[in-house]
């Protein structure tokens, strides 16, 4: 049965999991919750805007694109509407190794909205309700259900809150406030009023947008030409091709004009006029924040994004603001090509209240609070990406939660979710995070690449994948395994090798094909001589067995510390933390386990400040304490 | 509640005072207890009469009170400098004793606090221990040093050095959309070639810093009856080995510490080197080689200057003993019966060792020249690839093995810590 879409009335008043909002996290939580099979309703303001991009209208990128294979391969929705949407793809770092190379892609906004939407309509056990949720219900302390708008009660065993930036979300353009956590929503004051009721810790934060521009006032004759890939990257591992027209980007830069100007009307930001609080993104600086910190560059790049195939409307990515409309005005005409460009939209800077996410577990469910959880920019983080990735994690174990099974935890070793969870509910936020490849220790293995690899079959234990990608992933995986044990039914000498062409060192020992694969100059083409079974293997799975082989040695030598991360992982601190302070730790030490509450011995080891030596004195206590139960 | 602990700081026995140390949460609770009276000042030497619960006066002492956050062990802490006789201090302790909360503390405990807090890095405990323990001027001299964090601020700078080589490289990894420069390799390659040239000349005096922490050891050998035993007994200035006509008096090691200018030195005093079939005397003989062997230093004693040299090898010592029964002369002559020629010996001793501690570095344990060699053995992995033009992120992972092999002398390096670097040094974001 396909979900069924209602406005303003529902067909029951009792689900397993509630998903309150339709954004990157919700969709994405309701989905994953509703693949694992339990009952699930997404309540939204408007179904129109599920699948709104908000921000700048592409997916993907370094550790962000990354994030978008991990959540396809586990049979998420945000890769494969991405793939639908996509007008222009790109593969960052395609010089560089396959381990830091990152898929993106322009994506039309009507386009990427109405797959999502499609997508959302044609889950099963999914209910969207369109209303205002104003109060959650409570059992004890435990979440019970949510309350609308129109006085009506849904009960719900777990409820994901996905509301991004409306707790106290604050618009600044120049000198104008006003309330709201996107341009053209209301906050949903009540709401936030409970959250406040909870007593979780807040932070307040701050994010920004460019003015929008009219294409057809923008003169792109003289700017440099951006295409695509010739050779699309997809996001999924069961897109088979582009479905729509792709498009180039343009790029510009602004200029020595264009930062006196900004610099004369500084004192009307609202970031430098001291009207904002909260703390912006250090890799997404406001041009104002750019021409301020790094006054020595005299240009900065802006590449000229197009917002879909029939819109007239250009990102220009790069010069989000807070300046009032006049100097938008003034500031972008001073830039080459949009000499007479049109704001049709001015940029603004919103900052809003985020949940710190040491408040949560590593699913991301509030720990004081049963039943609830968080997902997406709430949590202090940035991006779709991150978004839909918290929202996979949030909805799986939500589900997971309602049928009373074990939660699904992903941690550093397994996937680049695991890093972001793990770096949220650890350390918090000082700044909206944001997903890098360089957070991730395991890079090496945490591979955009072999994503299916890592988690598909996770996924299909959990019972979040549905039959077509099973179909695929399984047929992939045997074709791994035959090419692996082709390669490695037989052991060449150094003179055998080279007697084929090959230059390997005449150390005597015996290579099998993997082995040679590992030799960054050796390709599975070099090894017909050698192997001429080879010639049967399908050329994805060759490319995909090479890959694998040029890092299976770094692989390696990192599994100890993989397996001393996943040792310290399996030592639960359960309630050791619970009573008296451990004697001998350090006041300090012991007030920030008491907050952050580590469910494991490894996370506490990732606290910021924690020493070697309290470490130590933890997994003596805890050995003490199985002693005395055992 | 964290306990909060005391103990004598200094040995038992009667001295003019007796200091006992207090940390934790309850010291404050505990001065007042103990005194009676408002807190005294923090860092302020204040004499105060302390009392028992009973309000009986124990002793009248000199208390100094150290706030939180601004002790040894980083926690609320006090002195009582009290009279050294053995019965105030036992009741001072059994006074503590009865405060609710408060405990004996356990060896190392106060240290260990120290450590959990941050106070100190390991490498500071190191030097901490050492100092306790130094004998002589330079190792307490090197001891304060690095228990002063003189090693630490080295693994920092080099630290620091590889960050910012790896920045350099992430940057170009996570924001090759960006305003990064093109081409890092050169200052990366820059960075790294010098940390290593640092970590290479560490590295290579860091066995000079092991002596110097643990002291030299100086072999006296020789074939039977060259007067090793009665050179060792001058040396000493008392009767520490027996001496006789016999050859083959001496069968186990003799040993003698003394300090040299300085310098922790031990004296060795081994069996007469012959082939023999005594089978306690064989085993003698082949405990002197393996000791002499392993020394720092061997002093050859040949009376009659045809002795076998093959124990001896660059830099080591040969003296023609016996100076007065062979009537030799000159600088190598010594006769330990008569003292002439001892204090000679003695004194080209600790030029030698003087001459090798020259360059001793930071490196005063094995601990440290392990992680020492990894870190250079990955940086020079790292250089190899950035010379050939290889994967940077396989530069990248050696680089964070090396960075982390470095951490582990004093503690750990993160994530957040790179991309603070790359925010600081590049305008990223479009």
């Amino acid at each position: 049965m396909t979900g069924v879409f209602h406005v303003k009335h529902t067909t029951s008043d009792s689900y397993d999991v509630i998903v309150i909002g339709g954004g990157h996290a919700g969709a994405e939580a309701a989905c994953a919750a509703a693949r694992c099979g339990v009952k699930t309703a997404l309540i939204t303001h408007a179904f129109a805007k599920i699948g709104e991009m908000s921000c700048n209208p592409a997916i993907g990128g370094l550790g962000k694109g990354h994030i978008v294979r991990e959540i396809d391969a586990l049979d998420g929705v945000m890769g494969r509407v991405a793939d639908q949407a996509g007008i222009q793809f790109r593969l960052l770092n395609r010089r560089k190794g396959p381990a830091v190379q990152g898929p993106r892609a322009q994506c039309d906004r009507a386009i990427y909205r109405t797959a999502m939407q499609a997508a959302v309509r044609a889950q099963r056990d999914l209910e969207v309700i369109e209303a205002e949720v104003t109060d959650v219900v409570l059992d004890g302390a435990s979440i019970a259900g949510v309350v609308l708008a129109t006085g009506e009660t849904l009960r719900a065993r777990a409820v994901i809150l996905t509301t991004g930036t409306f707790l106290r979300g604050l618009i600044h353009i120049g000198d104008r406030t006003l309330r709201g956590g996107r341009m053209g929503d209301r906050p949903s004051d009540r709401l936030a009023a409970r959250i406040d009721d909870f007593g979780l810790r807040l932070g307040r934060l701050k994010t920004g947008t460019p003015p929008r521009i009219d294409r057809r006032s923008i003169d792109f004759s003289g700017l440099a030409e951006q295409p695509g890939d010739p050779e699309p990257t997809f996001f999924s591992f069961l897109t088979k091709g582009t479905e729509t027209r792709q498009v180039a980007c343009h790029i510009t830069h602004t200029t020595t004009q264009t930062h006196d100007i900004i610099r004369e009307n500084l004192h009307r930001s609202a970031i430098y006029g001291g009207r904002i609080d909260g703390v912006g993104p250090r890799y997404c600086p406001s041009i104002e924040d750019k021409v301020v910190r790094f006054a020595e560059k005299a240009s900065h790049q802006i590449f000229l994004e197009p917002e879909g195939l029939t819109s007239n409307l250009i990102y220009p990515n790069g010069i989000s603001t807070s300046l009032p409309e006049d100097v938008q005005i003034a500031y972008v005409r001073s830039i080459p090509g949009m000499e007479r460009a049109e704001i049709m939209q001015p940029g603004y800077a919103i900052e809003y209240d985020y949940v710190d996410p040491t408040e949560l577990d590593r699913r991301l469910a509030v720990k004081s609070v049963p039943g609830l959880f968080l997902a997406g920019q709430i949590n202090g983080t940035t991006g779709y990406e991150e978004a839909a990735g918290q929202g996979l994690v949030a909805g799986m174990n939500a589900a997971r939660m309602a049928r009373d099974e074990a939660p699904l935890i992903f941690d550093r070793a397994d996937a680049y979710i695991g890093v972001m969870i793990d770096d949220l509910v650890t350390r918090g936020v000082s700044e909206p995070y944001r997903m890098f490849t360089s957070r991730a220790e395991f890079r090496l293995s945490l591979r955009a690449d072999n994503a299916d690899q890592r988690l598909t079959e996770i996924g299909i234990t959990a019972g979040c994948v549905g039959p077509d990608r099973m179909a695929a992933w399984r047929s992939k995986a045997d074709g791994l395994s035959e090419a692996r044990r082709l390669l490695s039914s037989r052991n060449v000498t150094p003179t055998e090798a080279n007697a084929d062409g090959l230059t390997i060192n005449l150390d005597g020992v015996r290579r099998d094909g993997l082995d040679l694969l590992a030799y960054p100059d050796i390709n599975i083409i070099d090894l017909h001589g050698l192997f001429p079974e080879v010639i049967a293997i399908d050329p994805q799975i060759a490319r995909q067995i090479e890959i694998d082989a040029t890092y299976a040695e770094y692989v390696r030598r990192q599994r100890g510390d993989v397996e001393a991360l996943r040792r310290d992982e399996s030592l639960a601190l359960g309630d050791l933390l619970d009573g008296d302070a451990i004697p001998g730790l350090s006041l300090e030490l012991a007030e920030k386990l008491k907050r952050v509450r580590p469910a494991t011995l490894g996370h506490a080891g990732r606290i910021e400040g924690m020493t070697p030596a309290a470490l130590t004195l933890l997994l003596a206590h805890l050995r003490k304490r199985e002693r005395r139960s055992a | 509640m964290t306990d909060t602990i005391f103990a004598p700081a200094t040995p038992p026995g009667v001295g003019a005072i007796a200091v006992i140390r207090i940390s934790g949460l309850g010291t404050d609770a505990a001065l007042t207890a103990l005194t009676g009276r408002p807190l005294p000042a923090p860092r302020m030497a204040s004499l105060r009469v302390l009392k028992d619960r009973d309000g009986a006066a124990l002793d009248e002492a000199l208390v100094l009170r150290f706030v939180h956050g601004k002790s040894f062990t980083g926690e609320s802490a006090a002195e009582l400098q009290c009279h050294g006789g053995r019965a105030v201090v036992r009741a001072v302790l059994d006074a503590l004793a009865s405060l609710p909360g408060l405990r004996l503390a356990e060896p190392g405990e106060f240290t260990r606090r120290a450590l959990e807090a941050g106070r100190m890095d390991l490498a500071q405990v190191e030097g901490l221990a050492d100092l306790v323990a130094a004998e002589t001027d330079l190792q307490r001299r090197q001891a304060l040093r690095q228990m002063g964090g003189a090693l630490s601020r080295r693994i920092e700078s080099w630290r620091l050095d590889l960050i910012r080589a790896r920045a350099l490289l992430e940057a170009v990894i996570d924001f090759a959309d960006e305003d990064v420069p093109e081409d890092v390799t050169p200052e990366v390659a820059g960075l790294l070639s010098s940390v290593k040239a640092d970590l290479m000349s560490a590295l290579a005096g860091g066995r000079a810093a092991e002596r110097l922490r643990s002291g030299f050891e100086v072999a006296l050998i020789g074939a039977p009856n060259t007067g090793k035993s009665t050179l060792l007994n001058a040396i000493a200035g008392r009767e520490v080995a027996i001496t006789s006509e016999i050859a083959g008096t001496t069968r186990d090691v003799i040993e003698v510490a003394m300090d040299l200018g300085g310098m922790a030195v031990t004296m060795l005093d081994t069996a007469g080197l012959r082939d023999t079939s005594d089978v306690v005397e064989a085993i003698g003989v082949a405990r002197a080689r393996q000791r002499a062997e392993a020394a720092d230093l061997r002093v050859l004693l040949d009376p009659d200057g045809d002795a076998d040299r093959a124990l001896l090898i660059d830099g080591d010592l040969l003296v023609r003993s016996k100076a007065d029964l062979t009537g030799v002369t000159g600088a190598l002559a010594l006769s330990a019966k008569t003292g002439e020629g001892v204090s000679d010996l003695l004194l080209i001793i600790e030029t030698s060792l003087v001459t090798r501690i020259g360059n001793a570095s930071e490196l005063s344990r094995l601990r440290h020249r392990r992680a020492v060699e990894s870190t250079i053995t990955a940086i020079e992995a790292a250089e190899h690839v950035v010379a050939v033009a290889g994967p940077l992120e396989i530069a990248a992972e050696e680089l964070r093995g090396a960075t982390s092999a470095l951490e582990s002398v004093i503690g750990r390096v993160d994530a957040e810590r790179i991309l603070d670097d790359i925010f600081s040094s590049f305008c990223l974001g479009k």
